[in-house]
């Protein structure tokens, strides 16, 4: 239990997917300018990257290990994967919750090309982590992206109102802002002992 | 030919993924700690890039529209693959600096972005010279990125000690922090060299 609430906060504070890992960085900077979308964008991906580290589980230890195969088809069977992952994600959201669907509509397929979700795949198979591992470490590796996308957009709201210089208006002063926020980050790199 | 120069000269300058365009930024802000990475990671995204637009662009009458991006994604990681192994057989102390990052060049989003706004509509040799001109274009921004991270963290550039020892290393350039604010301060330059206001990142 000490082990799984360990990757959690690892993945959420530490070593946080989109201020330290450097995965996730277009939705982070595209999508994180009204704090409801940039939420509703954390959801999804977190529930993306959740299933994720399932399947992809199940496939790298029990189709591409055990077949040899693990060198030469990992980086294809897993984009697939996850491509399919989404598109059935979305097909579900449709079918049950229609109002959903429509709040998340175009972020959805977007999911597909956001790094942090084949990032997670691959750290899955090269820290080989067990089942209930790996799902801890995409819940927080979800969650971690959902407080990155709601501290940035709540930020950009207030900036709004900011008199930026003019050559930094736009993603400059942002990725600015993600610097500072990556600095207060980095403060929580002694929670977990090494 | 004419046509080929300016497809070229496009991605260097006008339409840099990198300072005009602002795709691409994980490998950007994640590897670029040396001057050497940079270099190393632009010209695996260079190959990439120019091996998948060949293929997508003499592939373009034959892929149906509606299961396209599948397609792309599918001959994308298939030479992502090849870069992969390639690194990890002849270059194994820069493939261990990399690592992840060598694998998500699939999902970097300016070969996706090249592929279904250029390579798919026009000939192979005007894909070719596109995606020359922009796998370049990336290599040199990532380059400068790393050379200024390279120079202020540690002192040195391409390896070379250029700082004597009496010099204060600001390490948090280092750092993740360092990465976001370069990156920041240089785009702010670039645009005040071009006078041009920024635009949105159009990531996917």
């Amino acid at each position: 239990m000490k082990e799984l609430l360990l990757i959690i906060a690892g993945s959420v504070l530490v070593n946080n997917f989109v201020l330290s890992r450097f995965l996730g960085e277009c939705p982070f900077l595209g999508v994180s300018k009204k704090l409801e979308t940039a939420i509703s964008m954390g959801f999804a991906t977190t529930f993306v990257l959740t299933m994720t580290s399932v399947a992809t589980y199940f496939i790298q230890f029990y189709i591409l290990e055990p077949f040899g195969l693990s060198r030469f088809l990992q980086i294809v069977s897993f984009i697939l994967v996850i491509a399919s992952l989404v598109q059935l994600v979305e097909m579900v959201i449709l079918k049950t919750s229609p109002a959903l669907y429509k709040a998340l509509g175009i972020y959805l397929p977007l999911i597909t090309t956001n790094c942090a979700v084949l990032g997670l795949a691959l750290l899955i198979a090269i820290k080989r982590y067990n089942l209930i591992q790996s799902i801890a470490f995409g819940l927080g590796a979800g969650i971690g992206f959902t407080l990155a996308m709601a501290l940035m957009a709540g930020i950009r709201e207030e900036m709004e109102f900011g008199d930026v210089p003019e050559a930094l208006r736009g993603v400059a002063i942002v990725l600015i802002t993600a610097g500072l926020l990556s600095m207060a980050f980095l403060g929580f790199s002694g929670l977990i002992p090494m | 030919m004419y046509q080929l120069v300016k497809d070229f000269f496009n991605g260097l300058w006008n339409e840099n993924p990198t300072f005009k365009m602002i795709i691409g930024m994980c490998p950007t802000l994640a590897v670029t700690t040396a001057a050497m990475n940079g270099i190393a990671m632009g010209l695996a995204t260079t190959f990439v890039l120019v091996f998948s637009s060949l293929l997508i662009s003499l592939l373009r009458n034959f892929i149906p529209a509606k299961v396209r991006i599948p397609c792309y994604i599918i001959v994308i990681a298939t030479f992502v693959t090849v870069v992969d192994l390639f690194m990890a057989g002849y270059f194994p102390a820069m493939y261990k600096i990399l690592g992840l990052y060598i694998p998500l060049i699939v999902v970097n989003c300016i070969i996706m972005a090249r592929a279904e706004a250029f390579a798919s509509k026009v000939t192979p040799m005007r894909a070719i010279a596109d995606a020359l001109g922009m796998g370049l274009g990336f290599t040199w921004a990532i380059t400068l990125i790393g050379a200024v991270r390279e120079l202020m963290g540690s002192g040195t550039l391409f390896g070379f000690p250029v700082f004597g020892e009496n010099v204060t290393r600001w390490v948090i350039m280092l750092l993740p922090p360092g990465a976001f604010i370069t990156m920041g301060v240089l785009l702010g330059i670039m645009n005040l060299l071009t006078r041009r206001g920024v635009k949105n990142t159009q990531c996917h």
